[in-house]
């Protein structure tokens, strides 16, 4: 009795010390990104990075291209992602609650709230760059609103299924139609979920680069012309890194500070936004 | 628009002739049912999508498929002078390095997800919850340059020299961890891919683990189970389905993952038998040949790549999502 006593024992020491050592290699991975981050980015910020443009190897150089690229082709993903995935979600869960069609595009959005981005990013060559002849920033635009709608779309519906129907019931029984029920009462109710949606998918469009590469492409040269090739952080990341010019590889690591700082701080803000409504997840 | 609405409703009340009540409330009906149709349309568009990408894709490889056959699927070759073009090599990779990250990366991430619900004081398990779910939010691009600066190095002087001497003199499995120490290729992006993995697998068992009604481990305790017994008997058999749809989302998110991989695996056009050996994967090969791809039968080929990679993430994500709906239900959601 004792031996399988003291073997039991020793079994839950062992598997609860393995689940510590998982823990502690879960955090050492985040410390050791962001600490090497820091260590080789904080280094390179200067008001240079911000006000010069990406330059050829030997003159010193910064991202302002870059950083205003990754402004420009984010603002056209949201342009059309916020309106699409919030008025889509409407649907889901006022609408078309219990409508066979939508538990198919609740499904559809599921799968591509996850579908690789790389396999976008073909789909919007294929689709706008292929017939217009050119790569530009309106197509990386869409490819960002298409990876970035479903998760307006999901985090909507689930905000929406929030709000009680009584409060519904409360505006309709005054005569209100129902689109001013879901406008006026509906919305108002979880806007700061709604916020929260938008800025998780902003976060999303930040950092990602692999729908880009066949999109927007990238440019050295400074443009606010959606329809020509633009530059992006994470494109320029990515060039930056692969370069053997230890100037360049600076950059890529400031650049990688900054759009790390920009989504980390997007995705707390929400965080912090939905914990503050408290009883919403 | 909503404005006027209101205006529009507030003046159909007020008005006492029927000429312009109805007309009021006829203005009322069109808006009415106009943002319904706005609706329905946007969450159509959704689903139109979805069927865009396969049917675009599809369209675009069609001239690659036709071209090569099934010989598509099982030849290794990739050669854009000959145009002969395979993609054994880069679903091998694919495979392999997803494999790796969830040998890794899903022990690790329960064994978190056991500590946050089970161990964890209560204080701290919203800051490392929280930590963790920061691993989730680092751009991929971030984990690539990390990589091939820091991961690659230690990787080639110290982890794979290791393996080497010790692995790799076994007879038989050694030759999966044959070769020189180069630091890129297949193990590497395998243990990048898990790292990434991990907040998924983590997020989706923690929450699937407090869906355990406390009255079943509670009995366990009280018949004087230890943390494990009760880890390893109650909740992780009833949460069973629920685990293995969060497992199956993050391999989808690994298969289909690019820029990581395409810094740290190497991006040679072979299959090796080692682990150490440089490789490339579907993401990793279209990102990186895109650019420079002739019109025709290479851009094809690699359209081709990405409609294989499509399927192959769709049916996975798929059958995470069917899981997930069925432990929803269990749950009585």
């Amino acid at each position: 009795m004792d031996a399988l006593y003291a073997r039991r024992r020793r079994r839950n020491v062992v598997w609860t010390a393995l689940s510590y050592a998982a823990t502690v290699f879960g955090l050492t991975w985040l410390v050791l990104i962001l600490g090497s981050l820091i260590w080789n980015g904080v280094g390179g910020l200067s008001l240079d990075v911000f006000t010069k443009m990406t330059a050829p190897p030997g003159v010193a150089g910064g991202l302002l291209n870059s950083i205003v690229g990754s402004l420009i082709v984010t603002a056209f993903g949201l342009v059309i992602a916020a309106p699409l995935g919030i008025l889509a979600g409407t649907y889901l869960a006022e609408y078309g609650r219990h409508a066979r069609i939508a538990t198919v595009i609740r499904f559809v959005n599921d799968i591509l709230l996850s579908a690789p981005s790389i396999v976008i990013g073909l789909f919007v060559y294929q689709l706008f760059v292929v017939p217009f002849g050119h790569f530009s920033a309106l197509a990386g635009g869409v490819a960002l609103a298409i990876i970035a709608t479903p998760i307006v779309v999901r985090t909507t519906e689930d905000m929406l299924n929030l709000v009680p129907s009584t409060l519904r019931e409360a505006a309709t029984a005054l005569g209100m139609p129902r689109s001013l029920v879901i406008r006026q009462v509906a919305y108002r109710a979880v806007r700061t979920g709604l916020v929260t949606g938008v800025l998780l998918a902003i976060a999303r469009m930040t950092g990602e680069t692999a729908p880009l590469i066949f999109t927007s492409l990238g440019n050295s040269l400074f443009t606010a012309d959606p329809t020509q090739p633009m530059s992006s952080l994470p494109l320029i990341i990515y060039e930056f890194a692969r370069s053997p010019y230890p100037e360049q590889q600076k950059l890529a690591w400031t650049g990688a500070l900054i759009v790390t700082f920009a989504v980390l701080s997007l995705s707390i803000a929400a965080r912090a936004l939905s914990a503050s409504r408290g009883g919403e997840k | 628009m909503t404005a006027s609405a209101i205006e529009t409703m507030a003046q159909a009340q007020a008005d006492s002739g029927p000429q312009n009540r109805a007309q009021a409330l006829a203005r009322l009906k069109f808006a009415d049912v106009g943002f319904r149709l706005l609706t329905q349309l946007s969450a159509t568009l959704v689903l139109l999508l979805l069927l865009g990408v396969a049917i675009s894709l599809f369209i675009g490889s069609w001239p690659a498929f036709r071209a090569f056959g099934f010989d598509f699927f099982i030849s290794d070759a990739w050669s854009p002078p000959k145009e002969r073009f395979g993609a054994y090599a880069a679903i091998y990779g694919t495979l392999a390095t997803s494999a790796i990250a969830m040998l890794i990366g899903v022990p690790v991430g329960l064994g978190i997800a056991v500590f946050l619900t089970e161990l964890c004081p209560p204080s701290l398990r919203r800051p490392i919850g929280v930590a963790i779910e920061l691993l989730a939010g680092i751009p991929s691009i971030i984990y690539g340059i990390w990589g091939v600066y820091y991961l690659k190095p230690i990787m080639q002087a110290y982890v794979q020299p290791a393996i080497i001497a010790t692995l790799g003199a076994v007879p038989g499995v050694g030759l999966l961890f044959a070769g020189p120490p180069l630091g890129y290729g297949v193990l590497t992006a395998g243990l990048v891919l898990a790292v990434m993995i991990l907040p998924f697998v983590t997020a989706i068992s923690r929450d699937v683990f407090e869906t355990v009604p406390p009255v079943l481990k509670e009995a366990a305790y009280g018949v004087g189970a230890t943390t494990f017994e009760v880890v390893g008997g109650i909740v992780i058999p009833y949460a069973r389905v629920g685990v293995i749809g969060g497992v199956m989302l993050a391999l989808g998110r690994a298969l289909g993952e690019t820029m990581a991989v395409t810094f740290v695996i190497g991006n040679a056009t072979r299959v090796s038998a080692s682990i150490l050996a440089q490789g490339t994967t579907i993401s990793a090969m279209i990102a990186n040949q895109f650019a420079d791809a002739d019109p025709g039968l290479f851009t094809a080929s690699l359209l081709a790549l990405g409609f294989i990679l499509f399927i192959i993430t769709f049916i996975v994500l798929a059958a995470a999502r069917l899981m997930l709906a069925r432990m929803a239900i269990k749950e009585g959601r």
